[in-house]
């Protein structure tokens, strides 16, 4: 690991929804600001900056991560998803995504992208859960407006479809 | 040839497709659950919050250093080496602001003063202090540390009981009393009804503080321009827009010179997004003493600790009751806790429900006593369901309480009051007009459809296998689109005469059309999250023929430019009833126009002219027709061939519902202009082993007038319910008796999740409002009122108890459920201090050195020694003998700060023992604290040292890191004594910890 200097920035480079992105960061920048105000990248909301919201969270190396508890220094060569990555193509929306506008999954959609970014690692990790196992995944994101019903009607509603074979061309 | 896309494309056209198509037998888009306009930007992470926007060049940011007392004088401030700090523009502190700003307005009758941060007094934790404006928030809060504050603390009122105490002394001098506002009211003859009653059925009650958390924070851009004078704002503040004023006279310019805008979207508010007008007034001053456009936004502790919450409120309500359990009259005696300020509107939450006092009641009687007291926590201030639940809780625990006394089925009591459907509109004794509804036989549907039958038997069977198990009822009135007069029921009737009458409330819209004939809609809403753009195209596509995808809806406000008033914004749920109508009312006075105008154009009488399907054509002939976009376009291209006052271009309404007048002579007052019904039911059940809550069954019936989008309003009536479970079983701010805010993380403040919040399940009856254009009501808070107090009684009735109070945590149910238990250890030998007030910290060890006790204690006593051996220590200073003063970095969970330590030693037996008193003060926190260390000879010469200590701790720390005090505190200690026997070299063995180490060191 290398030593950084406090007092000094330094370059971080990384993948960034699958296209290689480089900024210079002081240590202590926190991964939040560094993908919002450094690279632009506002999607990924801050909601509490302690680690219980989920607000935050982004996929690090394929894995769901609070990007507030995360140091921008410490993505130096990883590879970050973040909401912006999630459609198919600008304009267009994930399964996902698109089950939760079906679903009314969103209300102020602030704390969404925390949701979907683990959401979309869950249900390829695991495509049939069941609402159990889904409720408590989902324990670690704090909504306060849908009171959860829709989101978790949303993710059922989605995995289902992710398991539907493609329809034949 | 490519191939058409047959993937998660192909399912997303196909839903596009569907979502626009309006079904075959709706006559209308209103009432149809179509996808969200906002949602595909929200969804990709296309949102606009205020923190996403980009700002000006040369923007500066600002970091608030805020009080760690409850309450204390402030003599001096040194911000000198903030000042030279790296990146920092400015510093300020209350007398900065005191001079470019005036205080808030008080809406209360009183010499007394309210400003955005404190000039020489702090009352609470968490008040704003000094400001740092810097090159960024990093820099910025840097500097925090860096500024020195002399407190001088003094004694702190958190019990708004003990508030009433005329000895205690007044917060604001002005005032004379902590009593701000003390009214009495009658209507009816409720002395009557009290002799006349068989009985007489009282509760008491403590409502504790909440809040609804947004995710998002306080966030704000200001700017100042000196060449104009004015002020340029934008921020996620929600309304209501009457605020404008306070602020605009709080910063002294003219309305027009406080330009306040809106960001595109807010990540929620339920009512919480109020409380930052006085932020906006302190960072406005903040941005023109820096000469440059400033930017704040709010970190979570900061939120929780300082933003706004509920207000507490101890109630005491009495109902004359007759022996069938009808209820004659109430008595209420109110006593609201406003915090440290009573900063505008409140004492509103005292008084939103003024006209609704008898819920959904016909009760005739009633008596009210009204006490504002303020407190040492933070100012209070608007959040879902706004003093809804405080009255309810005590209402609907009272009516299951009659039940229980009386010994009748709880339904039965409620059925029997009901305001009986032949009375509409109904005036309620204290001036409410309950606008429509048929509430007996909501109830009854409620009671078939929601399968109350099969819960009475499913409760029977729990009982019966020995489980706890209970159910509750409740009946409510959700009242919405609130008077703007109500507030002034506070002043008496001559104050209110002096003062000229308040009331109504506009909504505004406005209709736009383009050259190019498309619509436009605008409105004075401000959203954070409701939908309002999706359910506003719906409502002008159907006045207009055309399809919600043709209305484009932009729903922020820029009070420079748009059209608004004083009761614009979003709260009292009053979007669906007063927004939406006045968004119908100016569609149709543009759609006059436009019938004019195609009139002319094919030839038929206006009266014939009808709007479907995106054209305008002639009744009965269909083929005389012409495009809507042409007549849209017209007055653009060819006003000449208008008359004057037909051009159809752009319409603005602004409505206001008669019915809401001024409060009358004898105090009656009509708070609200609809008043949707709401019947909820359920059963919990009690861990016997935990005292949880599980919510079993949860039934909620709404009659919330006509349904715009039927997603929606579940969304809220959901939304609400998972707010209420929190307010019922986990969420309080909760403050130490000496005003240490405990509660300042998520980790603290427990926000259910998807484990906590169960589905229930949603009735509706639809009973339209008179009152407004389209029929709907407000439906956003009905059940932050109804579910804490049907939670309640459905615990009272498990346990068979009369008084309970929120939040029903397993802790304080273990207390019913199991025998009571031991006092807890408390640590021996410590001298006897003040009663603990903040968090509380206490325990004892020893550790083994190897130097005597004699050379032990000549390193206690030595400033040069202790700044060795002290964690973080960076210097003791001996002020005498006996005291000494270190300045120390300590670092406890996630917050690390430096402190300042005085440390007394007294009772000194040397080489024997010592006792030691103290304090540490320092940015981040506060602590007191007694110990006392005993020396021992022990084998070949060493020495074993034994302390006990008692200490509290405030501030910061005591409000993020409580959990990890105690722990910390070990740490701290055994680095204490590691240092020590280190310095008097020989290991220390510290107590359990010591011993562990040993028995792991062992393992091979």
């Amino acid at each position: 690991m290398p030593r950084l200097s406090a007092e000094a920035r330094h370059r971080v480079a990384f993948q960034l929804n699958g296209r290689p992105v480089a900024a210079e960061a002081e240590p202590r920048m926190l991964l939040t600001d560094f993908l919002r105000h450094t690279l632009g990248m506002t999607g990924t909301h801050v909601g509490c900056e302690h680690g219980v919201c989920g607000a935050c969270t982004v996929q690090i190396d394929g894995v769901p991560a609070r990007a507030c508890l995360t140091l921008a220094v410490q993505i130096e060569g990883a590879q970050v998803r973040t909401v912006e990555g999630l459609g198919p193509e600008p304009g267009r929306l994930s399964v996902l995504q698109e089950a939760f506008r079906r679903h009314h999954a969103l209300q102020c959609g602030f704390c969404t992208a925390g949701i979907l970014m683990s959401l979309d690692y869950y249900l390829r990790a695991n495509p049939d859960p069941g609402e159990a196992a889904l409720r408590e995944f989902l324990g670690g994101h704090l909504c306060r407006c849908t009171g959860y019903v829709p989101i978790l009607a949303a993710a059922l509603d989605a995995a289902r479809r992710l398991r539907e074979p493609p329809p034949h061309a | 040839m490519p191939q058409a896309p047959k993937n998660a494309a192909g399912i997303n056209e196909k839903h596009i497709g569907k979502r626009q198509r309006m079904t075959a037998t709706a006559a209308s888009w209103i009432g149809q659950s179509i996808e969200r306009v906002e949602d595909a930007a929200l969804l990709s992470g296309r949102g606009r919050f205020i923190d996403d926007l980009g700002v000006r060049p040369g923007t500066l940011h600002a970091a608030i250093l805020r009080s760690q007392h409850a309450h204390a004088a402030i003599r001096a401030i040194r911000a000198d080496t903030a000042r030279q700090a790296p990146g920092v523009a400015v510093v300020l502190t209350g007398r900065d602001v005191a001079s470019l700003s005036a205080s808030l307005a008080v809406g209360v009758k009183a010499p007394i003063e309210c400003w955005p941060i404190a000039l020489d007094r702090v009352r609470y934790v968490g008040e704003p202090v000094a400001v740092v404006v810097a090159a960024d928030r990093y820099l910025a809060e840097d500097a925090l540390d860096l500024i020195e504050i002399d407190y001088d603390p003094l004694p702190a009122i958190v019990d708004p009981l003990a508030a009433l105490d005329p000895a205690q002394p007044p917060l604001h001098d002005g005032l004379g009393s902590n009593i701000a506002n003390d009214r009495s009211f009658c209507y009816g003859d409720p002395e009557r009804a009290f002799s006349e009653a068989a009985r007489r059925v009282s509760v008491s009650i403590h409502y504790p503080r909440n809040s609804c958390t947004p995710i998002e924070t306080y966030g704000l851009i200001a700017e100042y321009d000196p060449g104009e004078q004015a002020y340029d704002v934008l921020a996620n503040f929600m309304g209501p827009f009457s605020l404008h004023s306070v602020m605009a006279r709080a910063l002294k310019v003219p309305g027009n010179r406080l330009r306040l805008r809106t960001p595109p979207d807010s990540g929620g508010s339920f009512g919480i997004k109020q409380g930052l007008f006085p932020y906006i007034v302190l960072i406005a001053v903040a941005a023109r003493a820096a000469g440059k456009p400033v930017k704040w936004i709010e970190d979570r502790l900061e939120h929780l600790a300082a933003s706004v919450s509920a207000t507490n409120r101890a109630t005491k309500l009495d109902a004359a009751v007759d022996a069938d359990g009808r209820v004659r009259a109430l008595a209420w005696d109110q006593i609201e806790d406003v915090g440290a300020h009573i900063r505008a509107p409140e004492p509103a939450t005292l008084y939103r429900m003024h006209g609704v006092l008898t819920g959904a009641y016909d009760i005739r009687h009633v008596s009210v006593r009204n006490r504002v007291v303020l407190t040492n926590k933070t100012p209070t201030g608007l959040n879902r369901g706004f003093g809804g639940p405080q009255v309810y809780y005590a209402l609907e625990r009272l009516m299951q309480r009659i039940a229980v006394e009386l010994k009748l089925d709880p339904i039965d009591v409620i059925r029997r009051n009901l305001v009986p459907a032949d009375a509409f509109p109904y005036r309620t004794a204290t001036g409410g007009l309950l606008d429509s509804g048929n509430y007996a036989h909501t109830v009854d549907i409620a009671l078939a459809d929601g399968g109350y039958a099969d819960l009475r038997k499913r409760c029977e069977r729990a009982r019966a296998e020995g489980r706890i198990y209970g159910i509750g009822s409740v009946a409510v009135v959700e009242p919405s689109v609130s008077n703007m007069g109500y507030i002034t029921t506070v002043l008496t009737p001559q104050e209110r005469r002096r003062a000229g009458p308040k009331n109504g409330a506009h909504a505004t819209a406005t209709v736009a059309l383009d050259p190019l004939g498309s619509v436009s809609v605008h409105v004075a809403s401000v959203p954070q999250g409701q939908g309002h753009r999706t359910v506003l195209a719906q409502i002008v596509a159907d006045a207009l023929g055309l399809t919600p995808a043709d209305i484009r809806v932009v729903a922020e406000l820029d009070t420079g430019r748009d059209a608004w008033s004083i009761a614009s914004g979003n709260y009292s749920s009053r979007f669906a009833g007063a927004v939406g109508g006045a968004a119908h009312l100016a569609a149709m006075k543009l759609k006059a126009k436009l019938q004019r105008i195609a009139a002319a154009q094919l030839n038929v009488p206006v009266g014939e002219i009808e709007f479907a399907g995106g054209r305008v054509h002639a009744r009965g002939n269909p083929d005389n027709a012409v495009s809507f976009t042409r007549v849209a376009a017209a007055s653009h291209w060819s006003p000449g061939t208008q008359a004057d006052g037909d051009h159809a271009l752009r319409e603005t309404v602004f409505w206001t519902p008669p019915e809401l007048t001024a409060p009358t002579e004898d105090d009656g007052i009509n708070s609200s202009l609809c008043y949707g019904f709401i019947f909820d039911f359920c059963g919990v059940e009690i861990d016997r082993v935990t005292g949880a809550v599980r919510i079993d069954k949860y039934v909620t019936m709404h009659d919330c007038g006509r349904v715009l989008h039927p997603a929606m309003v579940a969304g809220q009536i959901t939304g609400g319910f998972a707010h209420a479970v929190g307010a019922a079983l986990y969420e309080e701010y909760a403050y130490a008796s000496d005003g240490s805010f405990l509660t300042g993380t998520f980790a603290d403040y427990l926000v259910p999740t998807t484990m906590e919040v169960p589905a229930l399940t949603i009735l509706h009856v639809e009973t339209p409002s008179p009152f407004t254009p389209l029929g709907a009501k407000g439906v956003g808070e009905g059940n932050c009122m109804s579910t804490p107090v049907c939670l309640a009684n459905a615990v009272a009735d498990a346990l068979g108890i009369a008084e309970i109070n929120l939040p029903m945590t397993p802790a304080k149910l273990a207390a019913h459920v199991h025998p009571a238990e031991g006092a807890p250890r408390r640590a021996q030998n410590v001298p006897a201090t003040k009663p603990f007030a903040g968090r509380r910290l206490h325990g004892s060890g020893s550790a083994d050195v190897k130097a005597a006790p004699e050379a032990v204690w000549r390193m206690l006593l030595d400033p040069g020694t202790l700044a060795a051996i002290i964690p973080g220590c960076h210097g003791v200073e001996k002020l005498s003998d006996t005291h000494f003063r270190a300045a120390v970095t300590l670092g406890v969970g996630p917050v690390s700060g430096r402190y300042s330590a005085e440390i007394i030693l007294s009772q000194l037996v040397p080489p024997k023992s010592v006792t030691l008193t103290g304090s540490v003060t320092g940015a981040l926190g506060d602590g007191r604290g007694a110990g006392r260390i005993a020396l021992a000879a022990s084998e070949q010469g060493g020495t074993r040292i034994s302390y006990d200590y008692d200490a509290e701790i405030g501030g910061k720390v005591a409000s993020v890191a409580g959990r990890l005090l105690d722990g910390a505190t070990r740490l701290v200690i055994r680095q204490f004594f590691e240092a020590l026997a280190r310095h008097a070299g020989g290991a220390a063995r510290t107590g359990l910890f010591a011993r562990l180490r040993a028995i792991f060191r062992r393992r091979p």
